[in-house]
């Protein structure tokens, strides 16, 4: 293996259609109009001489090493400003450009510490590699006069030399080695759209600082890493090359975070992990990352992880570390043992959306095979369920209609219940690249997110709505859509269902549904509302993206469907710029759910009364399957408190503190014989676990996930399992103790299976990925090559499907009581509940969750920033530190869920989505007062924690 | 099934209900016994049949409509189980 270097044209692509064809040193070149004669060069191969220059960001021309000389016109333009021009003759070394470039790196170098032996960019640095490019043998300045190297000249203190800045944990910045090139101000507002640095000061002095000469961390940086990877010295650059050295091989492999689906290098030096450095050829990051995928993998080496198998009789006894073959076997005895006992319905299993597709498809397989019920489930449950069951009935499939890339086209962006800044970050960047250019933007989210108002956006339209209020909004704005004569009835008519048309207009015109009537019920005035309408309908190309704030409602399903109702009715779908894009949580969300996790459908979303589907499977593995769905979650839970589940095989999924109601969840777990936990730590659900298997990181195992595009991508092994194990050797460990006698020797094979029995799976295979890079389902006869957008001619159902949806506010109302309503969500930082970012240094971002509280409601009850307080809803209570902020509207405080002290799901009732049973995590009514500190409940949680994770053994658990 | 489970089935029939009843298209109690057919495991059926056997306290009109419908047509596969086996115990 080598280490993966991709080709850096200088330039961004032309997107132009018109060709122009030149000639550069005798060859002839043609190129889309607009292209630099820098890109153009490199095109046939030719690399000019260049610093200031990247393709992933605009020229800039300032270093003047990329000179060339145009045939017939005067002096030395440089390549990298100049666009190519029909017929121009380029040449790129003449006497006079060599020396020119000599000049200019003599100046470059005469300012910079001549180190290179022992600076940490020695093998990747521009400034180095063009030293040697221009052929520079001496130079004849020397540091006497003014320079930014040394901190004393001649005992002088040197006031033009800065100190290195080390705040940020994971890179550092030493102005001393900088070249004022200007690509990493760019990279940042660019690239990643923050605009947290500038260039201070003029001419020589100036510098590169992050916001007004702060420290990176006092600054608006979030830490991507877009700055690091631009610049071309060793000014920026990771603190993990400074310590470990250069790489020398790496692989590509996917971001084990978000539903982004980033793809990385893993570099390498053997088994250790230099560096990760989002790969440009990755179509859904293209080059880019956030601070989690690019930063904080190094949970994979915290001492907290466990390394070795445990188990336990019961759960108030410390663990014991045993072999291998013991733990499977007293796992396996113990789930015989229930089934025998209670029926072969008491046992079951959950997947998790951050493992493998591999993996995830052998977990629902143990259970249909295995147990022989259907009690499978993922934590896409808690999530995503309203938008596998609501875009299913609106257009036939579970997914997203569009790929990232589509939002280039967009015209208007309408961002519901989503936060793409903090949990989609990298989307977030793209999204905010297309607004700058000027897209315009509607956010329907009752907290005023980053991107409402951010460096050089600003949205259109903010629709503060309150929390649970999702189904009178949208039905407020296709109310507008349709008595304003907004649709489009081409397209309605053409595609979709007329008659279940005609009855969702007649509901919608409905005076009750009109902006007027629900403003009471929204809490915002209707004139926006019928302004955002008009805008989505009319302003062109119109694209949703939402998340869990659409989802994690009472009625997700219906706010799903009522989303796809708009889409359709102004004929938003089936090309470019347009869709309904649910933005994803956890990596594989997508993917668990097309593995057929779900109780009620196998692989590739087909119902499990479905004979010819069944037999198929009947036919590969050997065995009857159950036809009636399995429980769901939160149904295995009330099934445990009744004492009729009994077993429960949880893989990288900490339910405990993920789920909502905790106590609820608790008591079921208390409940059962045997619960085993398989991850990386002693999460909080292995309180409860009799049988501990430790599990591998994406850096230890082969497999694919699948993003928020359908995009199915590689995730590949770079170090040995830590465990032993990789994740889907450790199931088929278990598979086989209960006598399945499976065989898989690679991950690959188990990619096999899913694509001989999965339709929309039937052209994916490791061997073909490796091939193209990444898929996109359904790859099969009809589209070998995967499909990026979806319901082009037509939709996978037939004809599009409106449907009805009528409001019903939720249970969780405020009263004297509970006079607030909490909402929850998430930040940059931290992933999900932390397990992975709390055990790197992202805490230094986010060390506690706090909960965000408007002035007023503050006031009203004494509560000052920072101080203690109490939250209760009827379901529990909690504490937590409080932030006083308007970004929340009064009556409605907010809080994400990062941390297991802040128990923030003790207060998250059982209210749950009617459709899928998705909790309602998004809507509790609650009532907030100060307090000393935590609640006896945390107390004894912590007490709890720490009794249940003795481990009582010598052979030590981590390094 | 304890009172607790029964309530929390009742409450979500009774919100299943709540969308199905506004669809005309087709049939509002046809699709909701499809509905509890599809995604409600036997266990959950059969315990909010025998509600709806004991009067259905609390049930809104088309969810114990729907569930009349479904205990039609699910007695017989229902019947075919052991005990300890399938629905009712498991
Ligand atoms: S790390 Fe990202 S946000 Fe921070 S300065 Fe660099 S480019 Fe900007
Ligand atoms: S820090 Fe690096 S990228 Fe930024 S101006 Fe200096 S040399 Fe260029
Ligand atoms: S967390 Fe998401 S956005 Fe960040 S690098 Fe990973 S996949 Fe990309
Ligand atoms: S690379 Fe063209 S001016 Fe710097």
């Amino acid at each position: 293996m080598t280490l993966i270097k991709e080709t850096d044209y200088g330039t961004p692509e032309s997107k132009s259609e018109k060709l122009v064809t030149l000639t550069i040193d005798g060859k002839s070149v043609t190129v889309p109009e607009g292209t630099s004669i820098m890109r153009a060069a490199m095109e046939i191969g030719t690399e000019i001489p260049k610093l200031c220059a990247a393709d992933s960001i605009k020229s800039f021309g300032s270093c003047r090493l990329c000179v060339i000389e145009v045939e017939g016109r005067n002096g030395t333009p440089a390549s990298c400003t100049t666009p190519v021009a029909p017929g121009i003759s380029v040449k790129t070394q003449t006497p006079r450009l060599a020396a020119i470039r000599r000049g200019v790196m003599e100046l470059y170098i005469s300012d910079h510490p001549l180190d290179c032996l022992t600076c940490a960019a020695n093998g990747d640095c521009e400034l180095q590699d063009m030293a040697g490019a221009v052929g520079l043998r001496d130079v004849r300045y020397g540091y006497d006069g003014a320079n930014h190297v040394f901190a004393r000249n001649n005992g002088e203190v040197n006031f033009d030399w800065k100190p290195k800045d080390e705040s940020n944990p994971y890179f550092s910045y030493d102005p001393s080695k900088c070249i004022v090139c200007n690509r990493c101000v760019r990279a940042c507002e660019e690239v990643q759209g923050t605009f947290a640095l500038t260039i201070s000061g003029r001419g020589f002095d100036s510098r590169v600082s992050p916001g007004m000469d702060e420290a990176f961390m006092e600054s608006e940086c979030v830490s991507c890493g877009a700055c690091v990877q631009a610049c071309p010295t060793a000014t920026l650059i990771e603190k993990s090359v400074i310590a470990i050295g250069q790489p020398e091989h790496s692989s590509v492999t996917t971001c084990a975070y978000c539903g982004v689906g980033c793809t990385f290098k893993a570099e390498m030096r053997g088994e250790e992990v230099v560096r990760m450095v989002p790969w440009k050829d990755g179509k859904a990051n293209h080059g880019h990352s956030c601070i989690k995928g690019r930063f904080a993998y190094g949970y994979a080496q915290h001492g907290d992880r466990i390394l070795n198998p445990m188990i336990r009789e019961s759960i108030d006894q410390p663990w014991r570390v045993v072999s291998w073959d013991e733990a499977i076997g007293f796992a396996a005895d113990r789930l015989k043992a229930a089934q025998e006992k209670y029926g072969k319905n008491s046992v079951g299993v959950i997947t998790s959306s951050r493992c493998t597709n591999e993996e995830s498809f052998l977990v629902q397989k143990l259970a249909r095979q295995g147990f022989r019920n259907n009690n499978t489930d993922t934590c896409a449950r808690v999530c995503h369920s309203p938008t596998g069951y609501g875009l299913a009935q609106a257009f036939g499939t579970s997914a997203g209609t569009q790929d990232f890339d589509s939002v280039d086209d967009a015209d208007v962006i309408l961002v519901m219940g989503a936060n793409p800044t903090d949990a989609h970050p990298v989307f977030g960047s793209r999204m905010k690249k297309r607004l700058r250019e000027g897209a315009k933007l509607i956010v329907i989210d009752p907290r005023r997110i980053d991107l409402v108002r951010s460096p050089h956006i600003e949205a259109d339209y903010h629709l503060p709505l309150r929390p649970g209020a999702n189904v009178a909004m949208v039905t407020a704005l296709a109310h507008v859509i349709v008595t304003e004569n907004l649709v489009n009835l081409d397209f309605v008519k053409s595609r979709c269902d007329w008659d279940e048309y005609q009855e969702w207009a007649e509901f919608v015109s409905l005076p009750k549904n009109s902006p007027e009537a629900m403003q009471e019920t929204l809490g915002v005035p209707a004139a926006d509302v019928r302004a955002a309408a008009r805008l989505y309908a009319t302003g062109g190309n119109a694209a949703i993206y939402y998340g869990l704030g659409v989802t994690e409602h009472a009625q997700g399903s219906t706010t799903v469907m009522g989303i796809a109702n708009l889409a359709m009715a102004t004929g938003n779908l089936g090309r470019r710029g347009v869709g309904v894009n649910p933005l994803r949580g956890q990596n594989n969300v997508q993917g668990s759910c097309d593995m057929g996790s779900f109780p009620h459908e196998l692989p590739g979303y087909r119902h499990i009364s479905n004979d010819a589907a069944r037999q198929a499977f009947e036919k590969d593995w050997g065995v009857a399957l159950d036809p009636e769905p399995g429980l769901r979650i939160p149904n295995m839970f009330d099934a445990a408190i009744e004492g009729a589940f009994k077993g429960l095989y949880v893989q990288g999924e900490d339910i405990l503190q993920s789920d909502p109601d905790t106590r609820h969840v608790s008591r079921a777990l208390a409940n059962m014989d045997i619960v085993i936990v398989q991850d990386l730590f002693l999460v909080e659900t292995a309180n409860y676990a009799h049988v501990f298997l430790p599990g591998a990181t994406f850096l230890e195992k082969d497999g694919t996930f699948t993003n928020a595009e359908r995009r199915i991508q590689r995730v590949t092994k770079v170090m040995s399992p830590k465990n032993g194990y990789a994740d889907w050797e450790v199931t088929q460990l278990l598979a086989n103790k209960l006598g399945l006698n499976w065989n898989y020797t690679d991950a690959s094979q188990i990619m096999d299976e899913i694509a001989r029995l999965t339709p929309s799976f039937a052209g994916v295979s490791f061997k073909r990925l490796e091939e193209v890079g990444s898929l996109q389902w359904p790859v099969n006869a009809d589209s070998p090559d995967g499909m990026p957008i979806m319901h082009i001619n037509g939709f996978a159902r037939g004809k599009g499907k409106f449907v009805v949806t009528e409001y019903v506010p939720t249970d969780e109302k405020v009263g004297p009581r509970f006079p607030l309503l909490l909402t929850t969500g998430r930040i940059l930082s931290q992933y999900n509940v932390g397990a992975q970012t709390r055990r790197t240094e992202n805490s230094q971002w986010h060390p506690e969750d706090m909960l965000e509280i408007h002035p007023h409601d503050a006031e009203d009850r004494g509560v000052r920033d920072g101080d203690w307080v109490r939250v209760a809803s009827r379901a529990g209570e909690t504490t937590l530190r409080a932030k006083i902020t308007d970004r929340v509207a009064p009556g409605v405080v907010y809080t994400t869920f990062h941390h297991p002290t802040t128990q923030a799901n003790v207060v998250t009732t059982d209210n749950s989505d009617w459709a899928t049973n998705c909790p309602e995590y998004k809507v509790t009514a609650v009532q907030v007062s100060t307090t000393n500190g935590p609640t006896d409940w945390q107390h004894q949680y912590r007490e709890l924690t720490a009794q249940s994770r003795r481990i009582a053994s010598t052979i030590d658990a981590a390094e | 099934m304890s009172h607790d489970s029964v309530d929390k089935l009742v409450k979500m029939a009774n919100q299943i209900g709540k969308f199905f009843v506004a669809q005309k298209h087709p049939e509002g109690v046809a699709s909701m016994t499809d509905h509890l057919k599809k995604f409600w495991n036997p266990r959950m059926r059969e315990a909010i049949i025998a509600h709806v056997d004991h009067g259905g306290a609390g049930l809104d009109p088309i969810a114990i409509e729907a569930v009349k419908r479904l205990g039609q047509r699910a007695g017989a596969a229902a019947s075919g189980l052991r005990p300890g086996e399938g629905g009712a115990d498991g």
